[in-house]
Parts: C-alpha cells; sequence; structure tokens
C-alpha cells in the first residue's frame, strides 16, 4: 500500500520552505513527516502530510512544483534493532532504497521508504507480515 | 494545390535567375539616383566613394557601394535619411532602442502596401489564406511586429484578431472562443502560451492552431519542435528588421530549409564582418541587405549584425527567391567568453534536447578574478521532474557536459523553478554581461 508523498522542487531562495509552510498552515493541512534534502543550488522538500491532494493544488496555486510521489510508510517498534529487520527484509530481495527518512515519538516509529522498485518493496514487507500504513492512518498519527 | 502549395506572387516569386536579376538592376539604378538626389548623407558617402548615380546600371555593382550602419541611421535621426517630404510619410515606426536612441523609419503609402504584400507572400507561405483566423500577439506600437503582420494578414483576406502582446488569459479566451486557426508572436511568448494551455488543461481539440508564424528573436530548431509539439501546429520562422522595412523580409515555405529573401524588394549580400569583403554563398558572414523599392527610407548596403548564409539552389516549393538559414544569432547578442564565440541559440539548443528543462533560460556572464565565468539558469520542466537528488544532479550534469562539448567552455548551471522567469511579450532577455557594467 502506498501513501502519497508531495515533494517540492525549491530553488536556493531564503523563505521559501517557510512560505510552503505558511500556506500549508492556512489551509489547515498537517505536516507529519518532512526531510529536505539539498544540492548546490536547489532542494527537495518530501513530506507526508494529510490531504496530499488539497495540499498539492494550493501549493500548485502559490506557484511550487510539485509531484506526487508513491512511498510505503512503515511503523515499527521503537526498540533497538527494528529498523534493521525492515531494511534487511528489502536486501534480502536485492532491492535497493533510494532514500528514506524516519523518526520515532514515544512508542511509534515510523520509516518512510522510496525505491525504484516500490512493488517489490510492497511485496518483500507484506509477505513478511510488516503493517504498511494506509493515507487514512497517516491522518489518525 | 494543397493550401501549403500556395504562391502570392509566383511571377516575382518564381522568377528566373536572369529576369530577377534585371529587375534588382533597374530598381537599383533608380534608387542610387534617388538618394544621391534627395539625401545629404547618401551624396556625400558616394562621392567620396568616387560614384555618380550614372556609374551604376547594374545589381552585380553593389559591391563598389559604400555601407550603411546602425550608427549612421542614429547620427542622422531622426528622419536624415528620409528621401520625401513629410507629406509623404504616413507613418512612423522606431525600434526599441535599448543603447541610446532609437532608430525610426518611415513608411510612405507605397511603401506600407509594399509591406503588406511581403507578408502576404509571408502568411501564404504558411498556408494562411482568407478563411483563416490568425491571432496577432506581437506587440502593436511603434514596434513593427503587430502592424506589420496586420496589414499583410488582412491583405490574404485571414480574420484578423489584433490583440497584440501580454494578457495570457485572454489570449486563450480569444483563441479558443475566436476559433483562431494561426497565431503570431515572439517564439518564446508562443512557448509561454503553450506552456499555459498545458497548465490550464485545455482540451486539444479547443485549440484549432494549425500554423504559427514566429520571428522578432533567435530560437533553435529544437525549441520549434518544442513549440510546435505544445501547440499541435506548424511552426514557420518569420525574419525582419525594422530598418528594413519590419517582419516579412524573409519567410520559410513548406520545406522549411532556410528562409525565402523577397530580393525583388531587398538584395542580400554575406560579407565578412572584419574585412567586409562579399563572400560566396554558402559561407557564413555579415548579412546586409539594399532596399531597391522602398521610398521613405531606402537602405543601402545596410548592415545587419545577423550572421548567417545564404543558399541559391533550387527549393522543392517552386520558388527561386535565395534563401537565407535560421540566423546564427546577431553579431551583438553574441558573447565572447573566455575568447570563445558564444551565441545563446546554441546554449538554447543543448536545453531543449533536454526533457527534463524548459525554453526558459538566462545566461549571466560575469569576470572574477580577471576571469570570465558562465552561469546557465534554466528552469526545470514543470511536468519533468524527479524528486531524486542523484537525478537532478544527473540533468546538471549532462547539461554541465552537453555545453562544454559543443562550445568548448564549462559553464555553471543553475536549476531553477518553473515560471520562476520573468516571461516575455516581446523579446525574451536572454543575457545578462556584468562585465559591462
Amino acid at each position: 500500500m502506498y501513501i502519497q508523498q508531495l515533494s517540492v522542487f525549491l530553488e536556493d531562495r531564503s523563505g521559501r520552505l517557510t512560505e510552503l509552510t505558511r500556506i500549508l498552515a492556512a489551509h489547515d493541512i498537517n505536516i507529519t513527516a518532512l526531510n529536505l534534502a539539498e544540492t548546490t543550488d536547489c532542494g527537495i522538500v518530501r513530506m507526508v502530510a494529510g490531504k496530499p491532494q488539497l495540499a498539492r493544488k494550493v501549493l500548485e496555486e502559490a506557484g511550487f512544483s510539485i509531484g506526487l510521489t508513491g512511498v510505503v510508510c512503515v511503523n515499527i517498534p521503537d526498540e533497538p534493532g527494528s529498523l534493521y529487520r525492515i531494511l534487511n527484509m528489502l536486501t534480502e530481495e536485492n532491492i535497493n532504497i533510494d532514500y528514506m527518512y524516519a523518526f520515532s515519538n514515544r512508542d511509534v516509529a515510523l520509516a518512510v521508504i522510496r525505491a525504484e522498485d516500490m512493488a517489490g518493496v510492497t511485496e518483500a514487507l507484506e509477505k513478511r507480515g510488516v503493517k504498511l500504513l494506509s493515507q487514512h492512518d497517516i491522518y489518525q498519527l | 494545390m494543397s493550401r501549403n502549395k500556395m504562391i502570392w506572387n509566383p511571377e516575382r516569386e518564381c522568377a528566373e535567375r536572369e529576369q530577377m536579376h534585371d529587375l534588382q538592376s533597374r530598381q537599383l539604378t533608380s534608387m542610387i539616383r534617388r538618394m544621391y538626389d534627395h539625401v545629404p548623407f547618401y551624396r556625400d558617402r558616394l562621392k567620396a566613394a568616387g560614384i555618380e548615380p550614372g556609374d551604376i546600371r547594374s545589381a552585380d555593382q553593389l559591391k563598389m557601394l559604400p555601407f550603411t550602419t546602425k550608427s549612421d541611421l542614429r547620427d542622422n535621426y531622426p528622419f536624415g535619411l528620409f528621401t520625401v517630404p513629410q507629406s509623404e510619410v504616413i507613418r512612423l515606426h522606431a525600434s526599441s532602442g535599448t543603447t541610446g536612441k532609437p532608430t525610426v523609419v518611415g513608411y510612405t503609402r507605397q511603401d506600407i502596401d509594399l509591406w503588406a504584400e511581403v507578408v502576404a507572400r509571408s502568411l501564404t507561405m504558411a498556408g494562411i489564406h482568407s478563411g483563416d483566423t490568425i491571432q496577432i500577439a506581437y506587440g502593436y506600437g511603434p514596434f513593427t511586429g503587430g502592424l506589420g503582420l496586420h496589414y499583410g494578414a488582412e491583405k490574404v483576406g485571414a480574420t484578423v484578431i489584433p490583440i497584440s502582446s501580454g494578457n495570457t488569459r485572454k489570449q486563450l479566451q480569444f483563441m479558443t472562443d475566436f476559433n483562431a486557426t494561426a497565431l503570431a508572436c515572439t517564439p518564446s511568448y508562443a512557448a509561454h502560451l503553450g506552456e499555459h494551455i498545458l497548465k490550464e488543461g485545455i482540451p486539444p481539440e479547443e485549440i484549432r492552431l494549425r500554423a504559427g508564424i514566429f520571428g522578432a528573436e533567435p530560437w533553435s530548431n529544437e525549441m520549434r519542435r518544442e513549440i510546435e509539439n505544445m501547440l499541435h501546429i506548424k511552426a514557420y520562422d518569420i525574419y525582419g528588421l525594422s530598418e528594413v522595412i519590419g517582419p516579412g523580409v524573409s519567410m520559410e515555405c513548406d520545406c522549411q530549409h532556410g528562409s525565402h529573401i523577397f530580393e525583388d524588394h531587398f538584395i542580400p549580400e554575406i560579407i565578412h564582418p572584419e574585412t567586409l569583403e562579399p563572400l560566396p554563398d554558402g559561407e557564413v558572414g555579415e548579412l546586409v541587405f539594399t532596399t531597391i523599392s522602398k521610398e521613405a527610407m531606402p537602405l543601402l548596403r545596410y548592415r545587419t549584425r545577423d550572421l548567417t548564409r545564404l543558399h541559391r539552389g533550387k527549393c522543392p516549393c517552386g520558388r527561386t527567391l535565395v534563401r537565407m538559414e535560421k540566423c546564427l544569432g546577431r553579431s551583438d547578442d553574441m558573447l565572447i567568453i573566455r575568447g570563445v564565440n558564444v551565441f545563446p541559440s546554441q546554449v538554447e539548443s543543448v536545453l531543449m534536447e533536454m526533457a527534463e528543462t524548459s525554453p526558459h533560460y538566462l545566461l549571466i556572464v560575469r569576470r572574477e578574478n580577471n576571469l570570465d565565468t558562465l552561469e546557465v539558469r534554466v528552469e526545470i520542466n514543470e511536468k519533468n521532474w524527479s524528486d531524486s537528488i542523484r537525478e537532478l544532479e544527473g540533468i546538471r550534469r549532462r547539461i554541465e557536459h552537453n555545453i562544454k562539448s559543443l562550445l568548448g567552455i564549462s559553464a555553471i548551471i543553475r536549476l531553477v523553478e518553473p515560471n520562476s522567469m520573468e516571461r516575455s511579450d516581446g523579446k525574451a532577455r536572454r543575457i545578462i554581461d556584468y562585465r559591462k557594467q
């Protein structure tokens, strides 16, 4: 099960990320996870947010360049070794990860994973009994 | 005969070489006489070259005559080169004049008719006739684009939408509501309109455009394909400069291998830009025009600064008019970076080959520690970018590599957000050269 991650292309200009979050705030859109990757002169914001279609629409109207990317989000126990177990499942299937970001909060830990072979990721994890979060689950966090 | 094969003035456009030469010689002879009699500037120049009007009897003698340059036009600002009294001038146009005074061009009634004639020939080459609706999104005003296309379009009997430039939303509304079948504007504005059509999701069946007539700024063949794909049209290059008459000096026919110069009115030559010696057909040099039928402000061997070459081989369209290649650029637009000649059009052709970038770019030249640097800013393609850093870096490196292999110089590539660069209604601003400031 994929969830929709919003990817935003930002050029290296001060205040762009602030502007992005201001627009989401104005539309009451909550950000569950966010990751900012930077190159020499531009950046990519990747985020899991509530109401991705609305988020896309309002950001596009404000002139941002948005892509929706399918990613999986897994809920893992917040304890040593749990991320290793998930990643090992993918390694066993020869799946390379493009990027991921993870965070934990009390007893919940989440990892957002993107790979070229997204079908492979889903299959590898689901057949080993790992629960993938749905867009709806994300809302509830 | 299919509509794209029609020829507006076959007698002139398909004339035998000898017949054309006779016509040119006759017209040149009488023009030299008029210049000598009415314009002190030309009289002095001709005398200095030891030429009396009666000496010139053949177009072959052109190479003996003195050149005219843009600075001559400025020195004689505003009306010093007019051969007729002001009462006979029915229109004035002026170029933008980015450096100092504008250049003023006057037209008699016959000049306006002549201009409409050459634009009518041009539109006919693009298959535009009565029954077509042409949206003219060139600026109307002192700039020759709008009114130049306008009179030619009326002459062929097309329905004209004289919308002028700007106001993209209204452009698209008129285009769809009035069933425009042809669009005339700058290529960068055409690309801008194409992007808006895609962005607003206007269904292709609501756009009935078939042909685009684009000019007034250099553009590459890659950009042509991009515009053609966005607008589902065939895009034609129209060439002109206000000093000579405006758009309609030359135009591409359906074969699109060079633009036919209307040489029964404008005799072209190619010269070496430094030695000023005439170059044979097929060699690249500066394009020079002598206008032989214009009344108000004829020009003698006017140096256009445009670099191109001429071909006289037979064109499958049936026209015998000499063809000029797409201009490499104006010698004024040429940047010299670390001793290498660079035209914006060359950078553009690299960018256009890549699906991940858009036709909107800016070249920034600086001098740092006595070394020239070139920065290329290009918008990534709104529809076609990846959120993987590796791929973005890959795009950057590919542009860098392709520019290096084409031009032999390294450039700094910066990818910027879609729609972040200023869009032009007129000529796109492609260069900022801080070395000149």
